[in-house]
């Protein structure tokens, strides 16, 4: 009865083709543009920076350059904590030796970076598939890490090996460093979601994600059909290396603001985005956001009702929230194998007849 | 149910910071993850006298002590969202036991000014007060204790090493890999040669590492390990039959769950520390009568008087102290974060103090100024007794070798300082 589109007609193949086809779901997203533009800036605060929104966006942009690479053109990958490690230190390089330069430059130099390895290790690819691959891109999450532990060079020769961001500013706003404001933050991490979600959106329904999905879902028939399987594959990699290295840059520079590549980049961190896709929806831009979402903010969600409104142990409150999340993780995927995208789209068209089902 | 749903999670987020009055000391402590069975003990050891205090004495000069807990699980991240839902409560000084968010928190403390003290570990060039304000990491630090470590194999050499090979396994972090820069210095002015070997976190894997040792025979091992490493360590170097004495871990790598896996093939083994080791302090039987007794121990008090729950307690007294001496500096009982600095900046305690606290020779004497927020840096070894199950004390604190630590220090600061921007201080 509220969600629907009777009466929403189209009269050009322009309107027909936009991202959001339905008047109210058009309407929906400029209300959650306006609310993260116009309003949390000015009324967010450190804690809600620093443990909820900012990690939710960096995360959104690992999940949505994975879900480029696994999602739309199929190709298995457990290398993103390394991948995001060489957005980090591409950064923290650049950073340091071009400190005169915006940091947003350093940012997207870093993604072009990142996109450069990723292509190389993403040439495996042409010859093996599945969990071979999935293997070989391990490989690189285990090379790329020692690399980083091993060469001084990365670390600018520091003693510990840790790599620490200095102040940077845009616009006179401190958007790295200790001094950066919690709005600062998170608007650089917004404007880079934003953009990069844009760009992905239209990305994968334009010729080049055609060509990914016709090799994701059969590659012998999309190279019949024309599409070179070296070019849709490599261009998979460097796109999606692009994304993680930006999340990578972001999570080093403006989340964290000291990282060490084992700790800050591990296998682990391969996984949480691995499962954050899975559980969102593979194949889906806003599966990207709502599985970092879910991955992100029911941790903190957990352990602030637990510890903070119910007052457990802290041990105890941890232990419970990882069987929870692993055992919502389990739910989820047995009611909905596809993600909560495919939730959300249930949901939707089951609201576009409500009251009046068939 | 949207709305609602929306709700519920602002709610929960929303809850994480309750107000608080009291001086406000959290406790970021891991009791899950690779390293939560030697966290466990640090933060009841960190607790636990902080709740002695309060029941012994009412608090510090009137003001009870609140201890809120947090879970990292050693991992930076969780680190940093502790540090945001903690530091609007009033909290005064940080003490995280992980070497990776103290790298975070360095420079987010200096800009929020609260107090992060890092007692044996953390960023060693903290010592060197002028550039880092609101650091300190007395008594001793990583380069200090592989000084010292040195030291021990000199004097069990009649002063010599030439010659030697020296071996460190080390955790391939940001922590193991303090120590190297130090003992390079080391076995140039030593004459003994270093081979560095790292073991990969969290440290379940070290056939190769011990293989390597094996076959290359080093005279000595120093370890720079934590958690599950030690374990797996001890046990390596007991099956590849490495004489244990000629083991010495640093502090972290020395506490009871450490040696007792491997059994009898431990006994020996050696380990620098910081702190007194054992119940025969006066003070324990303070804590059995208001904490154990009547059950307000930290987690039921299971691993009273361990090795690392007493080095958790030897921090909880230092920064107990430090808050007197602020309350004293200041002549308020409710203190802020700068004057608990100040308190730090002007600590002095002595034998005699650490008599009266019930502690007598459990830690060195701790003089800390402006521009020494180290402290003398003096550790002694202990000796794993396998039969007996309890370490002993085998050496004096020694002093470490400052003029090979100091101009360290001195470099590694230096170089924050011009990286992050800062002009030092004049002391």
């Amino acid at each position: 009865m509220i969600y629907r589109e009777a009466g929403d007609f189209k009269t050009s193949y322009r309107d027909d083709s936009q991202t959001f086809p339905i008047r109210l779901d058009r309407w929906g997203y400029y209300a959650i543009l306006a609310v993260a533009f116009g309003i949390i800036p000015f009324v967010i605060n450190d804690y809600w920076a620093n443990a909820v929104l900012v990690p939710f966006l960096i995360y959104a942009i690992a999940a949505l350059g994975l879900n480029i690479l696994t999602g739309y053109a199929g190709q298995v990958s457990l290398g993103t904590g390394g991948f995001m490690a060489v957005g980090a230190y591409a950064v923290y390089k650049l950073m340091t030796a071009f400190p005169d330069i915006s940091i947003l430059i350093h940012i997207l130099l870093a993604g072009g970076v990142t996109a450069v390895v990723g292509v190389l290790f993403g040439l495996p690819s042409l010859r093996i598939k599945g969990f071979y691959l999935a293997v070989a891109t391990l490989a690189a999450q285990f090379f790329l890490i020692w690399l980083f532990n091993k060469v001084p060079w990365f670390y600018n020769y520091s003693a510990s090996g840790q790599i620490t961001a200095p102040e940077r500013t845009v616009l006179g706003h401190a958007v790295t460093g200790p001094a950066t404001s919690a709005p600062a933050k998170y608007l650089v991490c917004l404007v880079m979601a934003f953009l990069l979600a844009w760009l992905a959106r239209n990305l994968t329904r334009g010729m080049l994600g055609r060509k990914w999905m016709a090799i994701r879902d059969m590659d012998i028939a999309a190279e019949i059909i024309g599409v070179d399987p070296l070019r849709a594959k490599l261009s998979a990699f460097a796109v999606s290396s692009f994304f993680i290295g930006i999340a990578g840059a972001l999570l080093f520079a403006v989340y964290l603001g000291a990282a060490e590549a084992g700790e800050a980049f591990g296998i682990n961190k391969s996984f949480l985005v691995l499962f954050m896709i899975i559980i969102g929806g593979l194949g889906s831009i806003f599966g990207s956001f709502a599985g970092a979402a879910f991955m992100v903010l029911m941790p903190v969600l957990l352990k602030n009702l637990l510890v903070g409104t119910l007052g457990w142990p802290t041990d105890l409150a941890a232990h419970i929230e990882l069987m929870i999340v692993g055992g919502l993780i389990v739910a989820f995927l047995i009611v909905e194998p596809h993600g909560l995208a495919r939730l959300w789209r249930l949901t939707k068209e089951k609201l576009r007849l409500w009251p009046f089902p068939h | 149910m949207k709305t609602k749903l929306t709700a519920l999670v602002v709610a929960g987020i929303m809850a994480g910071a309750p107000a608080m009055a009291d001086l406000v000391v959290p406790n970021l402590s891991y009791r899950t993850g690779p390293y939560g069975a030697n966290g466990t003990q640090y933060a009841d050891g960190f607790n636990d006298y902080f709740t002695l205090l309060n029941e012994r004495d009412g608090g510090i000069g009137g003001e009870m002590i609140k201890v809120p807990e947090c879970e990292t699980a050693y991992n930076t991240e969780k680190g940093v969202e502790c540090y945001e839902a903690t530091k609007d409560s009033g909290a005064l000084v940080y003490n995280p036991l992980s070497t990776g968010i103290t790298y975070q928190l360095i420079p987010k403390v200096s800009v929020d000014k609260k107090v992060l003290y890092t007692p044996g570990y953390g960023r060693t060039s903290a010592k060197n007060g002028e550039v880092f304000e609101w650091i300190f990491n007395a008594p001793a630090n990583y380069w200090d204790g592989a000084s010292v470590a040195i030291k021990h194999l000199l004097d069990e050499n009649g002063g010599s090493l030439e010659g030697k090979k020296i071996a460190l396994v080390y955790h391939n972090s940001a922590y193991g890999k303090e120590p190297i820069r130090t003992l390079q210095e080391l076995a140039e002015k030593h004459g003994f040669t270093l081979s560095e070997i790292p073991v990969e976190a969290p440290g379940q894997e070290q056939g190769s590492q011990w293989l390597q040792i094996r076959r290359d025979r080093p005279d000595y091992v120093i370890m720079y390990g934590w958690g599950v490493m030690n374990q797996v360590a001890i046990q390596e170097a007991a099956n590849i039959r490495f004489p244990m004495e000629n083991l010495i871990g640093i502090w972290w790598a020395g506490s009871e769950i450490d040696v007792e896996p491997a059994g009898a093939g431990a006994d020996g083994y050696k380990s620098v520390t910081f702190n007194g080791v054992g119940q025969d302090y006066p003070l324990y039987d303070d804590l059995q009568q208001y904490v154990i007794d009547p059950g307000k121990a930290s987690q039921g008090g299971q691993h009273v008087g361990s090795a690392v729950y007493s080095r958790g307690m030897y921090a909880a007294v230092v920064i107990a102290e430090a808050i007197r001496t602020a309350q004293e500096m200041s002549g308020t009982s409710d203190i802020t974060p700068e004057q608990l600095r100040e308190g730090f900046e002007n600590l002095d305690i002595t034998q005699e103090r650490l008599v009266e606290i019930g502690l007598p020779d459990f830690g060195p004497p701790i003089q800390l100024s402006c521009s020494n927020h180290g402290g003398s840096g003096m550790a002694r070894i202990q000796q794993w007794d396998a039969d007996e199950g309890k370490w002993n004390l085998i050496t004096e604190f020694t002093e470490p070798d400052q003029e090979v630590v100091q101009p360290l220090i001195e470099e590694d600061s230096q170089a924050y300082a011009t990286e992050a921007g800062i002009t030092p201080r004049d002391c």
